[in-house]
């Protein structure tokens, strides 16, 4: 399935929510929240919440900021 | 001590974790700032070297109050959509909405904002606004809900001081009675001072120290200087004069002369 992930185009196979899609990208995940196609998904929302071909999904984390 | 947003705070330095040469650097500076409001943001995961847990975890050792804000967004819904992002990340309903509105100046968008701000406070932010200092824009946002007000001094990163006193001094006397905190545009301490001397409950700076040669210096000056503007105005400042006046009494002054010579 094709996904932009943070603005890149990537290739993701075997995710059909964002739960399986953030445990898909590895990493320490502990401090992260999740927009998809620009709305905002709660963390307790991740496995009801379906992911589909072009989807856009941003997620962040903690930075220095002013 | 002073309450903000429903927490007592007893500086009124507010604090930016952004450009710091390391992040030892930004914890010292924060520390000898006396600080207790730092601001922060939020970046796509990934990006750069950054340790983000690092970052976080320091601190919440250093219980600090975190104000994240919406930097980079030019519209409503990206600002809205930040915004619940950093709630669930940082864990706090206060944030800085910025809704930018012009690339060349880093203008806030009032309509943008006031609208942005609407939406926030309905959802429970405690919304802190970048703004100008537009009295009507202040207006429309106390109107939306906001309980405090945050004009700038000048464009974010300029250094530029206090681009406006007179606007300034209007805009603290006609919101006497909110929360006035002067955010972005400081590059020296003696702009602080001028800012605290106006009144202002406080101001929120972060390239001033972060880019200074010693950062943990220009913040311990910075804090130094915002005391001493707000003491200065709790005792209140003389007004000014146009012509001098003797500070030493002229009554017995020998060899004085009642006539013109």
């Amino acid at each position: 399935m094709k996904l932009v992930i943070g603005g890149e185009p990537r290739e993701i196979g075997g995710v059909e929510n964002v739960a399986q899609l953030v445990k898909s990208l590895g990493g320490d995940m502990r401090f992260i929240s999740v927009a998809l196609n620009g709305e905002f998904v709660p963390r307790g929302e991740y496995e009801k919440t379906k992911v589909g071909e072009s989807d856009e999904i941003e997620i962040v984390t903690p930075f220095p900021g002013g | 001590m002073w309450r903000l947003g429903g927490k007592e705070l007893s500086s009124r330095f507010f604090i930016g974790t952004a450009r710091y040469a390391s992040p030892d650097i930004m914890r010292q500076a924060i520390e000898a700032s006396g600080a207790e409001v730092v601001t922060v943001s939020l970046r796509r995961y990934g990006s750069g070297k950054w340790d983000s847990n690092a970052f976080l975890n320091l601190l919440k050792e250093m219980k600090l109050h975190i104000l994240p804000n919406t930097a980079g967004c030019y519209s409503v819904k990206d600002a809205c959509t930040v915004a619940r992002m950093a709630r669930e990340v940082f864990g706090t309903d206060w944030i800085k909405l910025e809704v930018i509105g012009d690339d060349y100046n880093l203008q806030p968008d009032p309509f943008g904002t006031v609208e942005a701000a609407k939406i926030l406070i309905k959802e429970g932010f405690e919304v802190f606004p970048y703004m100008t200092d537009d009295l009507v824009f202040a207006e429309r946002l106390l109107d939306a809900g906001c309980k405090v007000l945050m004009p700038w001094a000048a464009p974010i990163g300029s250094g530029r001081g206090l681009a406006n006193p007179h606007a300034l001094k209007t805009f603290r006397s006609r919101f006497k009675d909110i929360p006035c905190i002067i955010d972005a545009g400081l590059g020296k301490p003696s702009h602080a001072a001028a800012a605290m001397e106006m009144g202002f409950d406080g101001v929120l700076l972060n390239t001033a120290v972060s880019l200074a040669r010693d950062s943990v210096a220009m913040a311990r000056a910075f804090a130094m200087a915002i005391e001493a503007g707000h003491k200065g105005y709790q005792a209140g400042l003389m007004p000014e004069r146009e012509f001098a006046t003797p500070s030493t009494p002229v009554v017995g002054t020998p060899f004085w002369h009642q006539e013109k010579k």
